[in-house]
């Protein structure tokens, strides 16, 4: 009985270790608005190596989480090109994630739409899962601190663009 | 010694029916339908074959795509992996630290089995007696015996 006992217990501690694991290699996702936004490098959907939200710090930033397939993605998308045409430059950009989809239906999308602000590729899902998204769109204003300034869950309309974040960005960044 | 190499035969065989999914996996074939079976769809969490959100679509056309220009199964499986990660596999690849999703419920499976064949060995041996002779069925000692008597007659009418 005595000998059994340890044996007993190490299997015990395996088990709830291997649970532990299991729970907490699930990690915590999600970003809270003022918290750092992450800025992971992910691939350029052009295929031409890697960016990250990192390389746009010091700029405004409408990290705009998209898929082809993705219906609202297609309505949202000319609102999302006209704030770039009208506030895209030195001191602000959207910055398209392609999120679980395929690359050459995310770069048809990109020539469909005209869209001209970068453009990373999130095949796994791994980034969009960084900042907490259950679904697509979704499109998180980061301030030039690399700060979240404000979390929107689905479609980035005109009107919201003009109500909420036009509001925020610098006037000489037209 | 007949015991154990019952024993051993019926671990084998176990272990035999444990293995036998993984090597079906192996084969090479490539249908929809099969593909369907063996990928998810990452939005939706399920099967490919259970998903219809437009993600499934959109990577069953890839699938129908890619069977058309004449891609076996495994090089549809690594173009979708290239386009989903890992993920999109519903068995984990056979190699690195996924390797431990095959092996692990395997060598459990044998330990248990093992522990198993043990337990019914060492319960057989201890239900023999020491000597090596059946039990004998001698019937109550005389003490048991005078006892039932005594019983018996005292309920006697």
């Amino acid at each position: 009985m005595s000998a059994r006992a340890p044996i007993a217990v190490f299997a015990v501690l395996a088990v709830l270790g291997l649970l532990s694991y299991g729970l907490l290699s699930k990690g915590s996702s999600g970003v809270a608005l003022g918290e750092p936004a992450p800025d992971s490098p992910l691939p350029r959907l052009s295929g031409e190596g890697t960016g990250s939200l990192a390389e746009y710090r010091g700029k405004w930033v409408l990290v705009n989480f998209w898929a082809s397939w993705c219906i609202p993605c297609k309505e949202e998308a000319p609102a999302l090109q006209e704030l770039q045409r009208r506030h895209g430059g030195e001191r602000f950009t959207v910055l398209g994630i392609d999120s679980r989809d395929l690359t050459d239906d995310g770069r048809a999308f990109v020539r469909r739409y005209g869209l001209t602000y970068p453009q990373l590729r999130d095949g796994d899902g791994d980034g969009a899962h960084e900042y907490g998204t259950t679904g697509v769109p979704e499109n998180f204003l980061v301030d030039p601190q690399g700060k979240v300034r404000l979390a929107l869950a689905g479609p980035a309309t005109e009107e919201y663009l003009q109500r909420y974040v036009v509001p925020l960005l610098p006037r000489e960044s037209s | 010694m007949r015991s154990t190499a019952t024993a051993v035969a019926l671990l084998v065989a176990m272990a035999g029916l444990a293995l036998a999914p993984v090597a079906g996996a192996a084969s090479s074939s490539s249908t929809l339908n099969e593909l369907e079976n063996e990928v998810m769809c990452p939005v939706c969490g399920t099967l490919l074959g259970l998903a219809e959100s437009p993600q499934a679509q959109s990577e069953k056309a890839f699938i129908r795509r890619l069977i058309a220009a004449g891609k076996t199964k495994e090089q549809i499986k690594d173009a979708l992996v290239a386009e989903y990660g890992d993920e999109v596999l519903a068995l984990p690849p056979r190699s690195g630290f996924d390797l431990s999703a095959y092996l692990v419920p395997v060598i459990a499976f044998a330990i248990a089995a093992v522990a198993l064949a043990i337990g019914v060995l060492r319960w057989r041996r201890q239900s023999e007696p020491a000597d090596g002779r059946a039990a004998a069925a001698d019937g109550p000692s005389s003490e048991d015996a005078e006892r039932l008597e005594a019983d018996l007659a005292r309920y006697d009418l």
